[in-house]
């Protein structure tokens, strides 16, 4: 049993380690190597890993089969990236003339603003978040312009548009990236409810673009509430958002006045308490430097001692990674609990009663297909 | 250390529980299975390539493994799992062996993003290399596995390789899956081909596996130049034509050909412009087996001397 617990141990140690101090991975065993490189695969932090290595002009000290795998991550990367800039770039040209402010949120605004949580990121959609009463002319423009919607069922549609804080997402005919429109960081139906109008007052310019991102300490608190209010089941917590929150509080955090600004803000937007959580678990699992004053004041929306045991507890075994040739049920477990968070916090009890009977029937339905759903279904189908 | 220097029941016994690690050209993958009949199938198929020393970096750790729900009844399904997740829905069982080699190509395509991956066959004769870009359904696997058993070397069926840093073309030498009507066609033109048993009624119809020749699978750490782009297009009844390609159009068939052009962006652009360059280029419309054979064998033999 020791053997079997402090190998599950090791794999987050190792990938833990590699984050905090990608100056020794040149000492790494081929073992350790090997592990590693599932571990950042499974959690899409290889190309972090490549960037920090480049960094440190370290590429060429690490085994030649690792390099190959962290140079195919970094062209991955780096043509995500160009592709979300160009659909970027197209979604102004096709909403020049109206008169907004989009504000580009995530991977995106990273890039934009030149920030260094931006290296090595594989960003996948084009975010972005403008006023909700401008949103049917933005939708309508992009509709107009090239951009599709998702074939959704009905019920899908409906969820998106009267309880969510985004619209269905969109998809120009020609290209693969898919851009989200938002007009709030949390859902309708979410028992926080941050105030976009007061987004919308500090955001920022980016040099050589109109579009505008979130300021600084907004920023960060979306980064915390993407982290700790959308749950995926199998991944619990994901480990690239809370390395995204630690790059900003680290970057940031040089800015004159940041940190004094940080909990008000956080209090005025009602994020208060993933706040509380960012700072904790940041500081204990990726030693991000927290000045004890700011820790101190964001204590004030700390829950009370029980769930902070709980969370305390349960969040690094849903956000470290597991051996992937191990199954870890305690793992799966906490995953699982911080899914049910996550949904817990984002609508009340009766509607999400409803919501998860219906996404559990769709899954128990998926599950039960693949038997003969082979040629069958497809030959009755065309 | 090969595969083949294992007894049968050993690298049955391995490959149930720790899993054996083996290489194809770069790519090095961990295999576990408790399913003894593609044990027997692997053995032979694999039995050339060599055995991974560890500790190693290994590329792609998979394994085939009974599907939960369909474990016996009424019939047994398999998942291919890699890194401990399904990459596919479930297969009967009796397509385990074209299914996991289908899922270590997958492996490959999805990973080696380092490297240029161009969809063509690739023989080399002379130390010259000839690439078969063409679309599924083209005739390049009956062409690739006629050619490399008259005296070629098989690179790959499937995957160009390319070498970003000098455009080399780097071997990996796989089963060559044969489908529907070239399994008797490759069976007729070449009887000493090594054809495993046939599989029905998989995605792709009924396939048979050649197995790769034992001198391909022993050199497959020499990369080969590029010298000859022919695509090759298999239509019934067709008379035979072989055209040149001017070097603008080369260009485009070849970038929208690879896997990852987009990927690697102005590499993938330089890489494709300097192989186009140094290749003669040129179209092949058959029908006809012998006579494709024939004229790629002129075409190459008349650019050699």
């Amino acid at each position: 049993m020791p053997d079997s617990f402090s190998q599950k141990r090791h794999a987050a140690r190792l990938l833990i380690g590699a984050l905090r101090r990608p100056a020794d991975l040149p000492h790494l065993s081929l073992t350790d190597w090997d592990l590693l490189l599932r571990l950042a695969r499974r959690t899409q932090l290889l190309g972090r890993l490549e960037a920090d290595l480049a960094q440190l002009e370290l590429l060429d000290r690490i085994p030649e089969r690792a390099g190959n795998h962290l140079r195919a991550a970094r062209n991955l990367v780096a043509h995500r990236q160009t592709r979300l800039t160009w659909e970027a770039d197209r979604v102004v040209w096709a909403l020049r003339g109206l008169d907004l402010h989009i504000v580009a949120l995530k991977g995106v605004a990273y890039m934009l603003a030149g920030l260094p949580a931006a290296r090595g990121r594989l960003a996948v959609d084009v975010d972005l978040l403008v006023p909700e009463e401008q949103l049917p002319s933005v939708e309508q423009r992009l509709l107009e312009r090239g951009w599709m919607r998702e074939k959704l069922d009905p019920y899908d549609d409906q969820y998106y548009r009267e309880w969510m804080h985004e619209i269905p997402a969109l998809r120009h005919r020609e290209r693969e990236t898919e851009v989200d429109i938002h007009h709030r960081i949390l859902p309708r139906t979410s028992r926080l409810q941050p105030d976009p109008v007061l987004l919308f007052q500090q955001t920022r310019a980016v040099p050589g673009s109109p579009i505008r991102v979130l300021g600084p300490q907004d920023m960060i608190l979306h980064a915390l509430v993407h982290l700790f209010h959308e749950g995926d089941p199998k991944e619990g917590l994901r480990l690239r958002d809370l390395v995204d929150v630690a790059d900003l509080l680290r970057h940031f955090g040089q800015e004159p006045g940041f940190w004094e600004a940080l909990v008000p803000r956080a209090e005025q937007l009602q994020l208060g308490r993933p706040l509380y959580y960012g700072l904790v678990f940041s500081r204990q699992l990726l030693g991000t430097e927290i000045p004890d004053t700011v820790a101190q004041r964001a204590q004030s929306a700390a829950p009370s001692w029980l769930v902070q045991r709980a969370m305390g507890w349960l969040v690094p075994r849903a956000i470290l990674p597991t051996h992937p040739d191990q199954s870890d049920p305690i793992a799966a477990l906490a995953r699982w609990a911080m899914y049910l968070r996550a949904h817990w916090l984002r609508m009340p009890p009766g509607l999400l009663f409803q919501h998860l009977a219906r996404k559990t029937w769709r899954r128990v339905q998926t599950t039960l297909q693949p038997q003969g759903l082979g040629s069958t279904d497809k030959s009755s189908r065309s | 250390m090969k595969v083949g220097t294992l007894k049968q029941p050993l690298f049955a016994k391995i490959l149930a529980r720790k899993g054996i690690t083996v290489r194809f050209g770069p790519l090095q993958i961990r295999l576990r299975t408790p399913i003894e009949s593609l044990a027997s199938l692997l053995h032979h198929f694999w039995r050339d390539f060599p055995l991974v020393d560890e500790p190693a970096i290994i590329d792609c750790h998979i394994a085939v493994s009974r599907h939960l729900i369909h474990r016996r009844w009424p019939n047994p399904e398999l998942l291919i799992l890699v890194d401990g997740r399904a990459i596919g829905p479930s297969f009967p069982l009796a397509h385990h062996f074209p299914m996991l080699e289908w899922g270590v190509n997958l492996c490959l395509a999805r990973r080696a993003n380092h490297l240029l991956m161009l969809h063509a066959a690739v023989m080399e004769r002379h130390g010259q290399a000839l690439l078969l870009p063409a679309l599924p359904g083209h005739g390049k696997s009956t062409l690739c596995a006629a050619l490399t058993h008259s005296g070629w070397r098989l690179l790959s069926d499937e995957f160009g390789l390319v070498r970003p840093e000098d455009g080399l073309l780097l071997p990996v030498p796989r089963s060559l899956p044969l489908k529907n009507a070239s399994i008797d066609v490759i069976r007729a033109f070449a009887p000493q081909a090594d054809l495993g048993p046939a599989f029905e009624g998989t995605h792709k119809g009924t396939v048979a596996h050649v197995r790769p020749p034992t001198e391909s699978v022993q050199r497959m750490d020499e990369p080969a130049q590029p010298r000859w782009v022919v695509f090759p297009r298999w239509v019934a009844g067709s008379r035979l034509r072989l055209e040149p390609v001017v070097k603008p159009d080369a260009f485009l068939m070849v970038a929208t050909n690879a896997f990852n052009y987009d990927i690697l962006g102005q590499t993938a652009f330089e890489l494709v412009g300097q192989m186009v360059d140094a290749c003669d280029c040129y179209t092949l419309v058959y029908s006809d087996l012998k006579e494709a054979m024939a004229v790629l064998n002129e075409l190459t033999s008349s650019a050699n001397a």
